[in-house]
């Protein structure tokens, strides 16, 4: 039998179906392979029994017919949302062994349509990172590595381990969270396809936030149609979610593979920054004249207050951390530190359970909103913020239907190499992807070429609010041009 | 606008973290170089332009003032690091 764990999962799904292999033997397969691969780090916990158990459920259920649309299908789950009686930490040790007596509404969606879920994915710790080394469980290394060389490769961040689980056979697909680019910027750095859906479009129910404004939950795949599957899933009004949306699902998948002719794809000027390397500037032609070969049409745009977006994100992101984080105070639930009184303890526990970069976000969030400060920094990034969400829409009014843009400066870093003494150089990954969150659009990166050492890099289109599935329609124009991405299994 | 040592520490105990004095100048760099870093806002003319209050429009939802949910006090307590049956325990606030 072929090595199931090569599957996309459209084909798995299919398989299922005709019953060419059961869900248990495809789960097998996948906890098998994340035996072999600890060295990647990508999993926080493993659900192996679980995962059985569950996989026999939807066994049961494709016998009787009822399979559901991810029926018998393996996923992993970013350690950021809550799983009913299975530990969920946000890779934090705050949060000590909390076990939720809940579940999101996005899991337990998955749920509902027969997925399977294979264990909790290592993330940077309350997804605040680009490189997944702030994670409480250590580091996760990209399955991808430089022609000749053995260096361990971040898998970029946020869902550092989502991602180098999808890329390295790991799991089918994955969840994962984006608040400025913890999807798009590690599904680039590792050769995979990662959508941030419109804000609204998934429940926030049960994921732990971060920055309530800017969170989105979306998937990780090895393929623009196999992310498209998820995506439904995933999607969908929550009434618990009062910034849920309630506006129908539309059939993702068959958005895949339709025709992008006639589509206005803008090429924002403001994107070509100064010393961009020429990698990056060629993949981005190229994917624009993939475009134009599939019958789109390319036209210049302007996105003028582009270089603001990161410096307001800086703002507006740890202010709501700052608010949001303020529940870990060692009472209800976590590891408690004890002190001679009650702010001492919450001192001390603080101190203790979170980690320097959610300190440095507390803090500068803590002090923007501080008396004296809050309408130089808060209220001026607010406003700055309503400039870039209009950049956009005065570029959709011109009947643009989606933007191109790189998805990262640069391929995967080295582990180590940007954890210095200066915070903005890791926060600079993400000012291709920041823009989006700022203005709530969705964004996708799909793989689109490698760098001279051979890593994947990947491009980022930014659709109109809403419009998931011209995205998903042009992304396959890039995957079928690019092709797909696998790395070699030096772990194996 | 940059901040001193002083106001690293009234700043960490808003937050409610520890710092250690060895600590304090380390962060003073860091939130320094942020600071800077989003002092380039200053130049944006925001003059008559409305502060974003929601990112998508939407009107705010609101459900029946009814009770949905309760009766699970054990869930609630499950997590606790210190509790006394249907209570979480705290060091002494009152004297």
């Amino acid at each position: 039998m072929t090595d199931l764990t090569t599957l996309t999962l459209s084909e798995a799904r299919d398989g299922l179906a005709r019953k060419t292999f059961t869900s248990l033997e495809l789960t097998d397969a996948h906890l098998a392979a994340m035996e072999r691969a600890r060295a990647l780090n990508a999993y926080a916990l493993e659900t192996p029994d679980a995962a059985r158990a569950m996989a026999r459920q939807a066994d049961a259920r494709i016998a009787k017919g009822e399979g559901g649309p991810l029926g018998g299908v393996p996923l992993g789950i970013k350690d950021l949302f809550a799983t009913e009686g299975i530990r969920t930490t946000a890779c934090s040790k705050i949060l000590g062994d909390f076990t939720p007596p809940y579940e999101s509404t996005v899991t337990a969606q998955l749920w509902r349509d027969g997925a399977v879920m294979l264990g909790k994915l290592n993330n940077d710790e309350f997804a605040m990172g680009s490189s997944n080394e702030t994670s409480c469980f250590g580091p996760v290394v990209n399955p991808w590595r430089r022609d000749g060389s053995d260096a361990q490769l971040v898998p970029g961040g946020s869902s550092g381990g989502s991602a180098a689980a999808v890329a390295a056979g790991l799991c089918l697909g994955a969840t994962g969270t984006d608040t400025g680019g913890s999807i798009r910027q590690p599904a680039a750095f590792t050769g995979i396809v990662g959508i941030k859906p419109t804000y609204g479009r998934c429940s926030r129910w049960g994921i732990v936030a971060f920055a309530s404004s800017l969170d989105q939950a979306g998937p990780f795949a090895r393929s623009v149609r196999d992310s498209a599957i998820l995506l439904r899933s995933m999607a969908g009004h929550d009434p618990k979610d009062t910034t849920s949306v309630d506006r129908a699902v539309p059939d993702y998948e068959a958005a895949v593979g339709k025709s992008v002719k006639g589509l206005r794809i803008g090429i924002p000027k403001e994107y070509r920054l100064d010393g961009m390397s020429a990698e990056i500037d060629r993949l981005w032609s190229q994917g624009a004249e993939w475009l134009k070969a599939a019958g789109a049409e390319l036209v210049e745009v302007s996105l003028p207050h582009t270089r603001y977006a990161l410096p307001a994100y800086y703002i507006v992101a740890p202010a709501e951390a700052s608010s949001n984080l303020a529940r870990y105070d060692g009472v209800r639930y976590g590891a408690r530190v004890d002190g001679n009184n009650i702010v001492e303890m919450y001192e001390n526990t603080r101190a203790r359970g979170f980690g320097p970069e959610v300190k440095r976000r507390v803090m500068i969030g803590t002090y923007v909103l501080s008396a004296g400060y809050y309408d130089a920094y808060y209220l001026r990034a607010q406003k700055v913020r309503t400039l870039i969400k209009k950049d956009f829409e005065d570029c959709f009014a011109q009947g643009v239907h989606a933007i191109l843009t790189p998805a990262t400066p640069s391929a995967a870093f080295g582990i180590g190499e940007k954890t210095g003494a200066d915070p903005i150089e890791m926060y600079l990954n993400d000012i291709f992807t920041v823009t989006v969150n700022m203005a709530g659009l969705p964004g996708i990166a799909v793989p689109a070429g490698k760098d001279a050492q051979g890593l994947p890099l990947g491009l980022q289109l930014i659709g109109r609010p809403f419009d998931e599935e011209t995205l998903f329609a042009l992304g396959e124009v890039i995957e079928q041009a690019a092709g797909r991405f696998t790395p070699a299994r030096w772990w194996d | 606008m940059s901040v001193d040592a002083a106001t690293v520490r009234r700043i960490a105990h808003l937050a409610r973290i520890a710092v250690t004095d060895a600590e304090v100048p380390h962060l003073q760099g860091e939130l320094n170089a942020i600071l800077a870093f989003v002092e380039q806002l200053s130049e944006v003319n925001v003059e008559g332009v409305e502060p974003m209050t929601s990112v998508t429009p939407m009107a705010m939802k609101k459900r029946p003032d009814v009770v949905d949910d309760g009766d699970i006090a054990d869930a609630v307590v499950a997590n606790a690091p210190a509790r006394e049956d249907h209570f979480f325990t705290v060091p002494k606030v009152v004297e």
